[in-house]
């Protein structure tokens, strides 16, 4: 399973709008308009696109706290999700999740955990109400080389082998756990192993290859489809930024800087697809236009964000409970008395 | 004199007997058959919830799970998520340790960290396995902890008809909803309701015996000793009002002020650890609201700061007995 005509671009527009959303957070970040932690996907693009381009709309989906990549992805709008890393009112999560957890319901995505490995047994419960409602959606699992070591990992494997559910366990491997590498953490380094152990299929691809990723995923999405279970695909990518944006590091280097400018200048997925697109005949007008096209887009979030208000205080409480009970904010009350 | 199951009754109407255990499988069962959204998920539970479950809902309802506590209860999560409404049974409430990051960090939250685009309607089964010689590590009360949790609600019912109502009302809410019961309850019988929708809303305390003299609140399983404690007591012409809280989280303050500005004196009874327990959440609650309607200081009676030891001879007097409700009782006469 390739991708077909109008995927080809698509993947190109959804990696790009990924990047200038993340180019622009950081310059909005820089410029103090956003608060807390900003950790970007930028060299991460393709691992992302092309698992979320095998999925259905009403596919379902869990991400990490490097989280503005998987709503993008799936295809979410970009204002809600500016507006929501600004802490403001307009934003997706109303401005209670923030840049590490960017969950779009509206693409299907039930949480972002900022829980390394957090999300992994929700993802596999997603796939269990599917099994269980008899229908034939998927779930597609992000988590990162660092979540693997987690019990949540193993745990959460064995049981959708062992009722077939249908997930997708895919690993984005950056290679850093924060600044522990896979050699420094994992007894046994090759990921895709590990599915061995659990009875499923372990796949590895080149996570800077948009098409390679989507057609392993594609390939597990058509299993699990057919009620054949879970598969694990270890896409193998890279970070070009710090773990967090602005994050000082400052002992021992643990990867440097020649590594880091090689991987940008070689190894980067949007430029090696574009690449890859003007071979197969797509000429850089229509390149253009979709590069324009995100440009637009993620100005417009910009303004939209910036022109949102921020939440107020008032509203603090709003969103705890699907049905609230007397006496359940009594410490929002307890703010207003002191 | 009365038995437990008569001091523990509700007022009598269209109802028939049953254990506290039989009330909660049939709350489970009625739901399921209500709703086939409900499921059930845990370890075992298709042996020791029943053979009635499985042959009753398929296994498509009843699942029982790899020992694997930290994951299937986030596999409930999500499954609640995306259009289930689990009940996933820990068994020991001990073992919520092991499932405690994620109803902390997933289910208590996610709905509040998106904005309120997703609704978690969950219930865990925690059973209190007290006593017994179950030791430290399967003998915990650990709803103090949970209680410090926003986006729980958390209910600790001890009548038959109550665990019945408020299992029921649990199943049906929206959200996350922790379910203490307590094993030593698991035999007592009572009357309970035979209509299905019997649902008992969650927030609201009981009267379980009306007294002037003193109020007792008492915390699940401390019921039994209190209520021992309230029948010798009233031998000697002291009236105890006895309120349950049924619902731990949220607490219903109203009812505890109510029964101080009659009585002007308060008992707290529980089972839980003695440091930052629901008794100490209450002592706030009253010194904050109700500081006036005291005439005497509030006793807490609970466990020690100590961990549940194994022998008999120490696990005897570990939890507030009868003897220390009535010398409690009586300091404050």
């Amino acid at each position: 399973m390739q991708l077909n005509g109008d995927q080809r671009l698509e993947a190109y527009r959804r990696m790009l709008r990924i990047r200038r959303f993340e180019e622009e957070g950081m310059r909005q970040f820089k410029g103090g308009k956003i608060p807390g932690p900003f950790h970007a996907s930028m060299g991460q693009e393709a691992a992302i696109v092309g698992a979320c381009l095998a999925l259905r709309d009403d596919d379902a989906m869990t991400g990490t706290h490097r989280s503005h990549g998987h709503p993008i992805g799936k295809g979410a709008h970009l204002d809600a999700l500016m507006a929501e890393v600004m802490g403001k009112e307009g934003g997706i999560c109303k401005g209670r999740g923030g840049s590490m957890h960017l969950a779009d319901n509206s693409v299907g995505i039930i949480s972002e955990s900022a829980i390394v490995g957090g999300g992994i047994p929700l993802a596999t419960g997603c796939a269990f109400s599917a099994r269980v409602r008899g229908v034939d959606q998927v779930t597609l699992c992000f988590f990162g080389d660092g979540a693997v070591n987690q019990g949540t990992f193993h745990e959460s494997l064995n049981m959708a082998s062992l009722w077939k559910l249908p997930v997708i366990y895919l690993c984005e491997n950056n290679g850093y756990a924060i600044t522990t590498s896979l050699a420094q953490s994992h007894g046994q380094p090759d990921i895709a192993l590990r599915a061995a152990g659990y009875g499923m299929p372990g796949v590895t691809v080149d996570g800077q290859d948009v098409c390679a990723v989507y057609e392993a995923a594609a390939q597990a999405v058509r299993r699990a489809r057919a009620g054949e279970g879970p598969t694990l695909i270890v896409a193998n990518t890279y970070r070009f930024d710090e773990h967090s944006f602005g994050l000082v590091i400052s002992g021992e280097p643990y990867r440097s800087v020649e590594e880091v400018e090689a991987h940008k200048r070689d190894r980067d997925p949007i430029l090696l697809y574009r690449t890859v697109l003007l071979e197969e005949g797509i000429n850089e007008e229509s390149l253009g236009a979709v590069e324009d096209e995100v440009a637009e887009a993620v100005k417009q979030a910009v303004k939209f964000a910036l022109a949102s208000p921020m939440p107020r205080p008032e509203t603090l409480p709003d969103y705890m409970f699907n049905s609230p009970l007397a006496g359940q904010y009594s410490s929002a009350a307890g703010l207003e008395r002191n | 004199m009365l038995t437990d199951a008569q001091k523990l009754a509700p007022t009598p109407g269209t109802h028939i007997q049953m254990t506290y255990l039989e009330a909660l499988m049939q709350a489970q069962m009625e739901e399921m058959d209500r709703d086939e959204r409900v499921v059930l998920m845990g370890e075992d539970i298709s042996v020791y919830g029943g053979d009635k479950l499985i042959e009753r809902f398929g296994r498509n309802r009843i699942w029982d799970t790899p020992i694997s506590e930290g994951s299937f209860t986030g596999m409930g999560i999500g499954a609640a998520i995306n259009g289930l409404r689990p009940i996933v049974d820990l068994e020991f409430a001990s073992f919520a340790y092991l499932a405690s990051d994620q109803i902390i960090n997933q289910a208590s939250k996610l709905r509040y960290m998106t904005g309120g685009q997703i609704d978690i309607p969950i219930v865990f089964r925690c059973c209190m396995f007290s006593t017994g010689s179950m030791a430290a590590q399967h003998a915990d009360r650990p709803y103090p902890l949970f209680m410090n949790v926003p986006g729980l609600k958390i209910i600790s019912p001890t009548s038959a008809a109550d665990i019945k109502g408020l299992m029921k009302s649990a199943i049906r809410d929206g959200d996350p909803v922790l379910v203490f019961e307590e094993k030593r309850l698991w035999p007592l019988k009572g009357d309970v309701p035979t209509d299905p929708d019997h649902v008992i809303p969650i927030g609201k305390a009981d009267v379980k015996r009306e007294g002037k003299d003193v109020t007792l609140i008492a915390i699940a399983g401390a019921i039994r000793p209190t209520m021992e404690a309230v029948d010798a007591l009233a031998k000697e012409g002291i009236s105890v009002e006895v309120i349950d809280p049924r619902t731990l989280k949220p607490l219903d303050h109203e009812a505890f002020k109510t029964s101080v500005a009659k009585t002007g004196r308060l008992v707290i009874v529980e089972n839980g650890h003695r440091v930052c327990n629901v008794g100490s959440e209450i002592v706030a609650v009253m010194a904050e609201e109700a500081f006036d309607l005291l005439k005497r200081p509030i006793l807490r009676l609970s466990a020690p700061d100590i961990h549940v030891p194994f022998s008999p001879s120490l696990e005897k007097d570990f939890y507030p007995t009868k003897d220390h409700i009535v010398a409690a009782v009586r300091r404050l006469l």
